[in-house]
């Protein structure tokens, strides 16, 4: 029974956040973070109804092409323009068992590098027919997976000449509010990685290696899309209603 | 009694990004025909149960200035205390009430619920918690999302025994989880979140 998440299980604490792991609030590097950054310890208490709680999404309607970027933007019928990928993976808790039914959303740039936003300035052009957005819901063994292009790496206001290694955002739930995690992906092999302000706001080599997906040969669809694969962790609980009840805590 | 040991560390978090609005609010964003409307944009409908509020505030940096890219979304019980209608089930039972919101901020940095006041939750020690809402915001330069609550002015002597609030020693950080009301056609409670500063508000690690 190890492999599903018994209902009660939704009951239980979570594992207090290991904050060294996190990127702290304030990291220099990451210009923006100078006024963003709250500078009051953070206030620990035990999690609540209202914190071991959350949304769910199993039942949520989703429409055929939400997992789908080369198309779901489509203007013309035309799919959008860069090299093809398959991204999947596993969303999991820190206990190792998997998060079903929980919505996985992303979005990225454009194979130029260019996102589909007013604020977005970058002289690489808009592709017509991609749009940059894209969701999914994890399946009964926690897994998700949608097809796009590879995104751009792109130049940013930060220092004078800071380029972002390619990614792709991510916003997973968890079946806690306290579980809500944004987080990017980052392609295997690619040495901007390491060069990256923001990808550096990580403390721990170890931990910037989990955001980096893996080139997965076995997954790609021949003559068409690569595949990478990224698996998500998120926060795990404590105990279980079932053990509770076990043991008569 | 044995608790599971962590065999996984949790994925570290990233910044939002200043183009949040693509993944999250897309319609919002201008870019249309991918989702049918933006997730969470609508928390109530005409036969929802509870009392209609409006839940608004900025969201304003160390600087003073406000954020304009951030987005907040919010978690709440429903007007009995109760938590979680799955979000787009078709509830037969009673309308749904999902509890569950997502708004941006707009370019003042202003954001907006329109949604039902709470009823009270149990805390840890079983007694009940003043009604609040839970707060989770992402922006550009927050490389962590940020967890703190909204709470009722006009819930005073809820708020006097509230477990949360009563672990917060200064009364000027107390008050920055408590939303002032104002009177209206449909009430209004306004509460400014700060980042950092004078008037920082309290953040949790819940």
């Amino acid at each position: 029974m190890n492999d599903i998440i018994l209902p009660g299980d939704d009951q239980g604490a979570l594992f207090a956040r290991d904050r060294s792991w996190q990127p702290p609030a304030y990291t220099p590097g990451y210009k923006s973070t100078t006024f963003r950054a709250p500078r009051h310890a953070l206030l620990s208490l035990p999690g609540t109804a209202s914190e071991l709680t959350g949304p769910t999404f199993g039942d949520m309607p989703l429409n055929p092409l939400d997992n789908d970027l080369i198309r779901n933007y489509s203007q013309d019928g035309g799919e959008a323009i860069g090299q093809r990928l398959i991204v999947y993976g596993q969303v999991l808790d820190e206990n190792a068992r998997p998060v079903p039914g929980t919505l996985v959303e992303f979005w990225q740039a454009n194979a130029g590098g260019r996102y589909r936003h007013k604020r977005e300035g970058y002289l690489a052009p808009l592709d017509p027919n991609f749009g940059g957005c894209g969701r999914a819901i994890t399946d009964a063994n926690g897994f998700y997976h949608f097809r796009t292009v590879k995104p751009g790496a792109y130049p940013w206001p930060n220092g004078a000449n800071d380029w972002r290694p390619a990614h792709i955002h991510f916003s997973i739930f968890g079946h806690a509010f306290a579980q809500r995690l944004i987080t990017q992906m980052y392609f295997e092999g690619d040495p901007m990685i390491w060069q990256c302000p923001i990808v550096g706001s990580v403390p721990d080599k170890a931990g910037i290696t989990q955001l980096i997906a893996k080139l997965d040969r076995h997954n790609t669809t021949p003559m068409d899309a690569l595949a990478y694969r990224f698996d998500i962790v998120l926060r795990g609980r404590r105990s279980t209603l079932f053990e509770n009840k076990l043991e008569g805590n | 009694m044995l608790h599971p040991v962590p065999t996984l560390k949790e994925t570290p978090s990233q910044t939002a990004g200043p183009y949040v609005h693509i993944g999250m609010t897309p319609n919002w964003a201008g870019i249309r025909g991918v989702y049918d409307a933006d997730p969470g944009a609508t928390m109530v409908s005409a036969d929802t149960p509870g009392t209609r509020i409006i839940l608004s505030g900025r969201i304003i940096d160390g600087a003073g200035v406000p954020v304009s890219d951030a987005v907040v979304e919010i978690w709440q019980a429903d007007g009995n205390g109760s938590y979680g209608r799955p979000v787009g089930s078709s509830a037969e039972a009673r309308p749904a009430f999902t509890g569950w919101g997502r708004q941006p901020a707009n370019g003042e940095g202003e954001f907006r619920f329109e949604t039902i006041k709470p009823g009270p939750v149990p805390g840890p020690d079983g007694r009940p918690m003043a009604p609040h809402v839970a707060v989770w915001i992402v922006a550009r330069g927050i490389n962590i999302g940020l967890q703190t609550r909204i709470y009722f002015a006009d819930e005073e002597a809820a708020n006097a025994r509230d477990f949360v609030l009563n672990r917060i020693p200064d009364p000027k950080r107390r008050a920055t989880l408590i939303a002032r009301k104002e009177e209206g056609d449909v009430p209004q409670y306004r509460l400014d979140i700060h980042l950092q500063g004078d008037s920082e508000t309290v953040f949790f690690d819940m």
